[in-house]
This record gives structure tokens, C-alpha cells and sequence, in this order.
């Protein structure tokens, strides 16, 4: 399950959501909006996404994951918009039978997720100067 | 053809609008697009050199032949997380 999203990420239910009997184990990892990066203060992130795009990339690595690991379910929820320093940007719960399956696969989501779907972060510094981040330059 | 390319990020900032039209000949290639992004947005060429490029939802190689009235995005690095 995938969703992308303008309004803050409600945890308890992207855990709830991938919740069931059939699991032992369910992992939340959850990302952050990181005050200092490289000895600057950010006071905010505002994230853009090519939509469509990133609905697809999404479900197509939901589709890998499930393909790597015995997923009973998983959920990534990406925000996009404005966030303020502290808030929720990313989501992603995965649950399995066994914990291994599900701490494996979140690791990988988050890891790809930042490698091929197409959202930016632009840096909204306090010194009122922003930057959108490009990895790699 | 005229080719519309999305555009995003710095490369929409430093281009000032979400999409530019660009002229290319029948069948260019993601690459011909590319150069052609390149010289049209002088101020974004570095980021466009190391952009991705998708045709439709998908990601795309130089090679890759442009249909005729194809939805292409120029995907800079991206960033989320």
C-alpha cells in the first residue's frame, strides 16, 4: 500500500494498517525533519513530487520488497508540501511473521525510496537563503 | 516534433515555469531532448546533465526513442525521505 499525502502522518495508523494475525512482527520507520544538516539550520522542508510518477515508482517497489521478503503487509506514506522542523516526512511500516522479513524490508524501502521516486526536499534555511536538494552535487 | 518536458525542482526554479516545449527532429532520443534542455536553461545544464529523464511514468536511457506525443519529465536527483 502505497499513499502520498499533504496532511501530517498519523503513525498509530500506518501501524495499524499493517497489522494482522498473520504477523509476529511489524517495523515503523519513521523520517524526520532534521533541524542542523552540514553545521546549517534548517527552519523548514517544503517537498515536491512528481505525482503520478511517484505513485507508480511506489507500488513498484512495494512489488520488489514483496518479492525479496515474506510480507504479510507494508505501507509507505510520503508528505509533501511545507514541514516545519520536527515534522513527520515519511512513513513506512512493514509486517511479517518473522521480525528479520520486516526490519530487512523497511530498511530497503527507505533506502530506495530515496535512490528513484520523484520527490525533492528544498532547504528553507534560517539565515531565510533555500536550496533544493540535488544529491551528488 | 515539439516535445513537452516537465520540469521540476531547481530545474523548474531556475526555468521559471513547470514545463517547456522543445523542438526536436521525428524519433530524437531522451538524449537529444536532454541536450536541447540544456542549451534552452542555461542556468539548470549541470543539473540537467545529471538528471534522469522519464517517458510517461517510466525512467528512460538516451537511447530511448520519443514517441510522438509523449508526456517526458526531466527527474533531477531526487530527494525524498
Amino acid at each position: 500500500m502505497i499513499q502520498l499525502t499533504t496532511n501530517p502522518i498519523d503513525t498509530e495508523a500506518v501501524i495499524d494498517a499493517v497489522r494482522s494475525p498473520a504477523a509476529g512482527a511489524v517495523v515503523l520507520f519513521v523520517g524526520t525533519v532534521r533541524e542542523i544538516t552540514d553545521g546549517r539550520r534548517t527552519e523548514s522542508l517544503d517537498y515536491e513530487c512528481y505525482g503520478e510518477m511517484a505513485e507508480l515508482q511506489l507500488a513498484q517497489l512495494e512489488d520488489e520488497a514483496r518479492g525479496q521478503w515474506d510480507l504479510v503487509e507494508c505501507l509507505m506514506v510520503h508528505r509533501t508540501g511545507h514541514l516545519p522542523v520536527g515534522e513527520i516526512s515519511v512513513a513506512i511500516a512493514a509486517s511479517a511473521a518473522h521480525r528479520a522479513a520486516a526490519f530487512d524490508a523497511a530498511s530497503w524501502l527507505i533506502d530506495r525510496i530515496k535512490q528513484v521516486v520523484p520527490i525533492w526536499k528544498k532547504e528553507n534555511y534560517a539565515d531565510g537563503t533555500h536550496e533544493w536538494a540535488h544529491p551528488g552535487e | 516534433m515539439k516535445v513537452r518536458v516537465r520540469l521540476f525542482a531547481a530545474v523548474r526554479e531556475a526555468a521559471g515555469c513547470e514545463s517547456v516545449e522543445i523542438d526536436v527532429p521525428k524519433a530524437a532520443t531522451v538524449g537529444e531532448v536532454r541536450r536541447r534542455l540544456a542549451e534552452r536553461l542555461p542556468a539548470a545544464a549541470e543539473l540537467i546533465r545529471r538528471a534522469m529523464f522519464a517517458v510517461g511514468t517510466e525512467y528512460a536511457t538516451d537511447a530511448t526513442e520519443i514517441p510522438p506525443n509523449a508526456d517526458v519529465a526531466c527527474i533531477p536527483p531526487v530527494s525524498g525521505g
